[in-house]
């Protein structure tokens, strides 16, 4: 039987959700019978293939968030929205309260301890979105998975809910935006 | 007749003057409410509470009990109305959780979670508001304001002081302080007041002790709002009914 292939991906986001896609532990071991990762900081592929399952982390901050998340979207069967961020902008949505420019003259000009005050403009750099926006607004999302991060239980659950065939399902008890 | 009605088919008594929701309090009927508390005038405002009485929509915070009244309060499409709601609350404001140190303890959030919402559905708002942050002791972040009037009648009823009320119209509406300045630090409300501490939200915190309990440890962590939540919330994005 071929493997269910999974993609995962952080775009605004902290990388925490991925910390705790770890915290599943030793369950890792047992998932991977029956799963194998596509792109993904675990396997450091640059480029979605097809796959069966896309978590996506974080919202979306930049130009290349948006079209790595449409490049998810293509590719992936089923997207799941993975975290606070993914799912209504989360921490990252804070900068909302102000603009672009604000954001950057406070991070590279006259934030606390900046050397060499200047505003980066390398044209590699992608652009900054005048809001951090969530997945939803882009995109169709399949799956929700809150919290801030999702708890390794909560990750242990939709995937093995997914692999049984089920449609996944949390207690409300494990159901948390923080 | 009698002095009762019928909640989802279950009789109750009422006592004359009360309304659905006094009465269903009493029998220890959950409705779902975000602007109403016992003791103060009912506000009618967020329509959380929103049941169906012969087939027409009705807030059973306001609406008095009447003899033989029967109520429609816990049916699947009330409380995806009452999900829908929430989804509007949340993306009109800024209810970025895990930033908010009301979080775990706050009432619009343990309605999500009620009602499993997973998301706010709606394109977020983004709104900018204004953070007040004079008062010594506490701290007005109107971001997460739901305009719940809570805050303007426990200071008007229960303080016998008027430090809150309501400004604007519609999208527009805002808490605004009573006080020249407009700053809550210029206004004589005190750390002891009921106004002070009975904001369902994290709009009006104290400062200094928003981490003494951790998260996770927290009333609506531990607890859920109607305290009969056993059932499974399924993740799956399906159709609004807004769609
Ligand atoms: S007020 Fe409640 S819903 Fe809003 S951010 Fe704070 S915890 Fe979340
Ligand atoms: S500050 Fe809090 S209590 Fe006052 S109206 Fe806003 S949400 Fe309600
Ligand atoms: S609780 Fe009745 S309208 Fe808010």
């Amino acid at each position: 039987m071929s493997k269910i292939r999974i993609a995962t991906t952080s775009l605004a986001g902290c990388f925490g959700c991925h910390m705790s896609f770890l915290d599943m532990d030793e369950r890792l071991v047992g998932l991977l019978e029956y799963v194998e990762f596509d792109r993904s900081p675990l396997t450091d592929i640059k480029h979605c293939q097809p796959c069966d399952i896309g978590l996506v982390e974080g919202g979306l901050c930049n130009a290349e968030n948006v079209h790595v998340l449409r490049e998810f979207r293509q590719q992936c069967k089923i997207l799941i929205a993975v975290g606070a961020c993914a799912i209504n902008g989360g921490v990252p949505a804070m900068r909302n309260h102000y603009t672009v420019q604000e954001c950057l003259e406070e991070a590279y000009l006259n934030g606390v301890g900046v050397d060499n005050p200047m505003i980066p403009s390398d044209p590699e750099l992608p652009l900054l979105l005048s809001k951090v926006h969530p997945l939803h607004e882009v995109v169709r999302v399949d799956y929700y998975l809150p919290g801030c991060p999702p708890s390794g239980d909560a990750f242990f659950t939709i995937l093995s809910d997914l692999l049984a065939g089920k449609e996944p399902s949390l207690p409300k008890a494990m159901l948390h935006y923080d | 007749m009698s002095n009762t009605l019928f909640i989802d088919g279950q009789e109750i008594p009422f006592a004359p003057g009360q309304t659905i929701m006094d009465a269903s309090l009493e029998a220890g009927i959950y409705i779902p409410h975000l602007c109403h508390k016992p003791g103060l005038t009912p506000h009618g405002s967020c329509k959380l509470c929103t049941v169906e009485v012969d087939g027409r929509s009705v807030s059973a915070c306001t609406l008095p009990a009447a003899a033989g009244m029967k109520v429609d309060n816990n049916t699947p499409a009330l409380q995806e109305v009452r999900k829908t709601l929430v989804q509007m609350l949340f993306v009109e404001g800024n209810h970025l959780c895990p930033t908010c140190s009301k979080t775990g303890d706050c009432t619009l959030q343990a309605l999500g979670y009620h009602f499993g919402m997973l998301d706010g559905h709606f394109p977020p708002f983004y709104p900018r508001r204004e953070v007040d942050a004079s008062h010594p002791d506490l701290v007005l972040d109107r971001d997460r304001c739901v305009l719940c009037e809570l805050c303007v009648r426990a200071s008007r009823e229960q303080d016998g002081k008027n430090v809150f009320a309501i400004s604007g119209r519609g999208a527009s509406a805002h808490i605004i302080v009573n006080t020249s300045s407009g700053k809550l630090g210029d206004s004589d409300l005190t750390l002891d007041d009921a106004a002070a501490h009975i904001c369902p939200v994290g709009a009006i915190l104290p400062k200094n002790h928003g981490c003494e309990v951790p998260f996770g440890r927290r009333t609506f962590d531990l607890h859920s709002v109607a305290e009969s939540d056993v059932a499974h919330v399924g993740l799956q994005k399906t159709e609004h009914h807004d769609e």
